[in-house]
């Protein structure tokens, strides 16, 4: 493979285990070793480990640092306590979705923000502009994506990994929050976070204990997952991904993600998130369920009597479920639960249910 | 690992005559690897009439939809219906119980066309 892209700490890892190897987001990326439904059972029924060192590890600090974010991001950023985790968007002036990301507060002046691997050129661009144009006077941006390496241990089995293999145990992290921690030895931060709908979490360590990490995590029962699981798992959660359900021309609104934004302060897109809210959008992003298994794929188009009304976003066979599921976009008054759609895949129609999102939530253990 | 009882096409079906003018067709061994779980196989129906090297139905993996090519002319006698439920037997065993059409081909020599197990080898081994 002749590319330029970038490789995770990992790379001869997943080459050594067999990983199929694609193009994600300007990095060489595993998409599956096993199988991919054997690597989403193992995250819905035990615990499996994904390598999303692709993704990037920005810290913000500075006695403006939290006004800063504040400015950039739609939740609320002041509220944030120290040792907790919250999901947010990063919108342009017109109220579209430059990025998705999870920020953790490491200190009173101090955060780690996680953009998409692919948007985290831009991301890091968007922010200078503002730290130049607004806050040079006290906060400073440093991306050490490059320094360390991120890993997802994801399953109902995962906290009890965790607890027998770190100095304190990480079962006792709430959801959302996060801690300093050591894993046989290894200095790590972990987040009780994720992005497959199971608890988990999410790991930071420098990039040189990467394999070492990795090693222990499968020695321990740990399946490695690919990217492939990685969609279909937050697909079946019902979680957006960046570049299919949201990208620089939808809103939070138009995505039904209104709980991840405030509207009690000013920011960067914050009069348009604003007006929608108060006025409504005119389409709406929605879950679909179809039966059987050939699925709805992005682009496909989603029809009412024979009339476009939408566009799926993202499909596929859901294996938790024995169904296909999808989400897209349609028309505001077609968005109601339960309403019967159809979508033509590939010159065949077939019907299809809004159904509210998540697919699936976890059992409550 | 592609057994030299069937010819094989650049489509990566196989075709395994039976006798003079019934066959046997499916996808081979390197395509279900390129494809990955298979989750589901959208086969022609009983009767209908199938051209050589023309769409004849579609594979379905979890991430992916790829076409069928038709190996052969002729008609269809027979579909594995086995696959409807179980889709992974083609990953599990492509060249035999994954096997997807039965075949009335009409005309022998387009067999001629398509690469000995051998030809096919080479042609896979340049792929990758």
């Amino acid at each position: 493979m002749t590319t330029s892209n970038l490789k995770t700490p990992l790379y001869d890892t997943h080459l050594a285990l067999g990983a199929r190897i694609v193009p994600f987001g300007g990095w060489d990326m595993p998409v599956q070793y096993s199988g991919i439904l054997g690597e989403v059972g193992a995250v819905r029924t035990s615990t499996g480990l994904f390598d999303v060192s692709h993704m990037g590890r920005l810290y913000i600090s500075g006695p403006l640092a939290t006004e800063f974010l504040d400015w950039l991001l739609t939740g609320s950023v002041e509220s944030l306590r120290v040792g907790r985790a919250r999901y947010s968007m990063i919108c342009n002036e017109k109220g579209g979705v430059i990025d998705d990301t999870i920020f953790y507060r490491l200190a009173e002046d101090r955060y780690l923000l996680i953009p998409n691997a692919g948007n985290r050129v831009t991301v890091v661009a968007w922010f200078q502009r503002w730290v130049d144009e607004k806050f040079s006077t006290g906060c400073e941006m440093e991306d050490r994506t490059d320094a360390t390496a991120l890993l997802a241990l994801q399953g109902p089995g995962a906290a009890e990994t965790m607890d027998r293999l770190c100095s304190e145990p990480p079962s006792s992290v709430r959801p959302f929050a996060w801690q300093e921690n050591h894993l046989q030895g290894i200095p790590v931060m972990l987040g009780r976070t994720g992005y497959t709908g199971e608890d988990g979490f999410e790991i930071v360590a420098d990039a040189d204990q990467a394999v070492s990490l990795w090693q222990t995590l499968t020695e321990n029962g740990a399946t490695p997952c690919g990217l492939g699981a990685r969609d279909v798992l937050r697909l079946e959660a019902g979680l957006p991904l960046h570049g299919h359900e949201i990208d620089e021309n939808t809103t939070p609104i138009e995505a039904g993600l209104e709980k991840f934004v405030r509207f009690d302060k000013e920011y960067v897109g914050s009069d348009v998130l604003s007006s929608q809210h108060e006025k409504g959008v005119a389409c709406k992003l929605v879950g679909l369920k179809t039966p059987g298994r050939s699925a709805p794929r992005a682009e496909y188009a989603i029809l009412h009597l024979g009339e476009t009304v939408g566009q799926v976003t993202s499909g596929s066979y859901s294996p938790t479920l024995d169904t296909s599921i999808a989400m897209g976009y349609v028309d505001a008054n077609r968005a109601e639960a339960g309403n019967m759609l159809e979508v033509d895949i590939r010159g065949r129609t077939a019907p299809v249910e809004v159904t509210p999102l998540p697919f699936y939530t976890r059992p409550r253990r | 690992m592609s057994p030299d009882d069937r010819k094989y096409s650049k489509e990566h079906e196989w075709i395994k005559m039976e006798d003079a003018t019934q066959a046997l067709a499916g996808i081979t061994v390197y395509a279900q690897d390129q494809l990955g779980d298979i989750v589901y196989v959208d086969l022609p129906k009983l009767g209908a009439t199938i051209k050589f090297m023309e769409k004849m139905g579609e594979v379905e993996s979890v991430k992916a939809v790829s076409d069928l090519y038709s190996p052969i002319t002729g008609e269809i006698t027979e579909v594995n219906d086995r696959l409807l439920d179980h889709p992974e037997l083609v990953n599990e065993d492509p060249l035999g119980e994954g096997w997807m059409v039965r075949v009335t081909i009409s005309d022998a020599t387009e067999l001629d066309q398509l690469m000995t197990a051998e030809e096919y080898e080479s042609f896979i081994n340049g792929l990758s």
